[in-house]
């Protein structure tokens, strides 16, 4: 039981910590384009980047399986390339928990920059520093903690990530199941509850801390990133 | 470089028009060796010409040359980097960067650390150095601002209102300051300012817009 309790806990951080971790420049990248950039299209994109956070779970889930079936377009690139399927795999949670994290992390992040004071960067320039020495000592230091912030705050999403994750890689013990996948099954269970108890506690405390700690990093800059 | 008043080099040779929003601001001097004051009226463009000036804000059409470098030539299609131009801009608002401290924002532009010492002590910051810039007071802030501009070892420098919402006593301290920056790096200076009695003492020529 504690071995099994374990596996969920371990299996459930490195999801969320890989998800969040791959999220995290593609987030930033987004953010830094929907921030700054001025494109035909700009809309759009920042639409459907936000998508998963409006779209039922289920159906990004089941997208997701489309994609990534080994004769979806996804699925077959990756079994061409690296000869490997996400599909029923930790990976493959990773990716569902990491879809849903984007538009949050985007958001957060997208916050922070535009909370950067553009005229700082302009006397920087005056300074004689170009664009990406600009950007690595001004623009950036002050959104880390917006991007710190960020980083948990989608981090605790993928803790808690369970419609699209079920739908694409199902509930397997020891591969996918996650807590909430966990708490799913044991509620299912006949004389499950005390699981769920646990399960649900350990839950609790670590959103709660993932949460608090983006609050306070989002806090150190100022800026209203609340999602309490 | 010939011509100017006594054969004397010209500093700023200016001529540029920009859009900005519905109004067009732009202007056409020549200014000579020294300091030159930009006087107008607020809204005139004055700032706007200055980051022109900068290369923080691109004209559409003309010409800037300080110096005799061309910085930007909208017929040739030059138009240097603002990072390439060696402008010490010192802004409207002191603009220090907050994340670090006087010390790191007087030597962010500096190629080394060579000059801190000589240019904290005229402007009165030494004992600025290790503060950070959200406790220092806008004087202070100023004079931080002005050190990281020179400190950059700029060929020129714009000054955009120095003297702006500085009580009557710090404004005579700041223009003392100006005054002697300008006599002893023997830069040419472009300072904007909407105030009459500051452009006749600052300027060796005024610009009026």
């Amino acid at each position: 039981m504690t071995d099994e309790l374990e596996t969920i806990v371990r299996l459930s951080l490195l999801i969320g910590g890989v998800a969040t971790a791959g999220t995290l420049p593609v987030a930033f990248a987004l953010a830094w384009l929907l921030a700054r950039g001025r494109f035909p299209g700009k809309l759009l994109l920042d639409g459907l980047v936000h998508l998963p956070l409006v779209v039922p779970p289920v159906v990004t889930g089941w997208l997701l399986l489309i994609a990534f079936a080994p004769a979806g377009p996804l699925g077959m690139l990756l079994e061409r390339w690296f000869g490997v399927s996400i599909l029923f795999r930790w990976t493959g949670a990773a990716v569902a928990a990491a879809m849903m994290a984007l538009p949050l992390m985007v958001r957060a992040i997208r916050l922070s920059i535009e909370g950067v004071d553009q005229r700082l960067e302009q006397a920087a320039r005056t300074l004689g520093a170009g664009p990406w020495r600009t950007f690595a000592t001004i623009t950036l230091p002050l959104a880390l903690p917006g991007v710190l912030a960020a980083a948990m705050l989608g981090f605790a999403r993928s803790l808690g990530e369970f419609g699209a994750t079920i739908t694409f890689v199902s509930n397997v013990p020891g591969e996918t199941q996650t807590l909430p996948l966990a708490i799913y099954a044991a509620l299912q269970r006949p004389g499950g509850e005390a699981t769920v108890w646990k399960l649900a506690g350990i839950s609790i405390a670590i959103s709660l801390i993932a949460l608090i700690a983006s609050e306070l990093l989002g806090r150190r800059q100022g800026r209203r990133l609340h999602v309490l | 470089m010939g011509g100017g008043r006594g054969g004397a080099s010209m500093s700023f040779e200016v001529d540029v028009t920009a859009r900005r929003g519905d109004a067009v601001v732009g202007a056409t001097f020549q200014a000579g060796e020294g300091s030159t004051v930009l006087f107008g009226p607020s809204g005139a463009g004055k700032t706007s010409l200055l980051m022109m000036i900068a290369g923080l804000l691109r004209p559409d059409t003309g010409r800037v040359r300080v110096s005799g470098q061309v910085l930007f030539d909208a017929a040739r299609r030059i138009n240097v980097r603002p990072e390439d131009r060696r402008a010490g801009v010192v802004f409207q608002e002191p603009r220090l960067f907050p994340h670090l401290s006087v010390r790191r924002n007087l030597l962010y532009g500096a190629a080394s650390a060579e000059g801190l010492e000589e240019i904290a002590t005229r402007l009165d910051i030494a004992h600025l150095l290790d503060r950070w810039p959200r406790t220092l007071s806008g004087g202070e802030a100023r004079r931080v601002a002005i050190g990281r501009a020179l400190l950059r070892d700029p060929d020129f420098l714009l000054l955009d209102e120095p003297l702006a919402s500085l009580d009557r006593a710090r404004r005579e301290e700041a223009m003392l300051m100006i005054e002697r920056v300008r006599d002893e790096t023997r830069l040419p200076m472009l300072i904007v300012t909407h105030d009459p009695e500051e452009a006749e003492r600052l300027g060796r020529q005024i610009i009026r817009m």
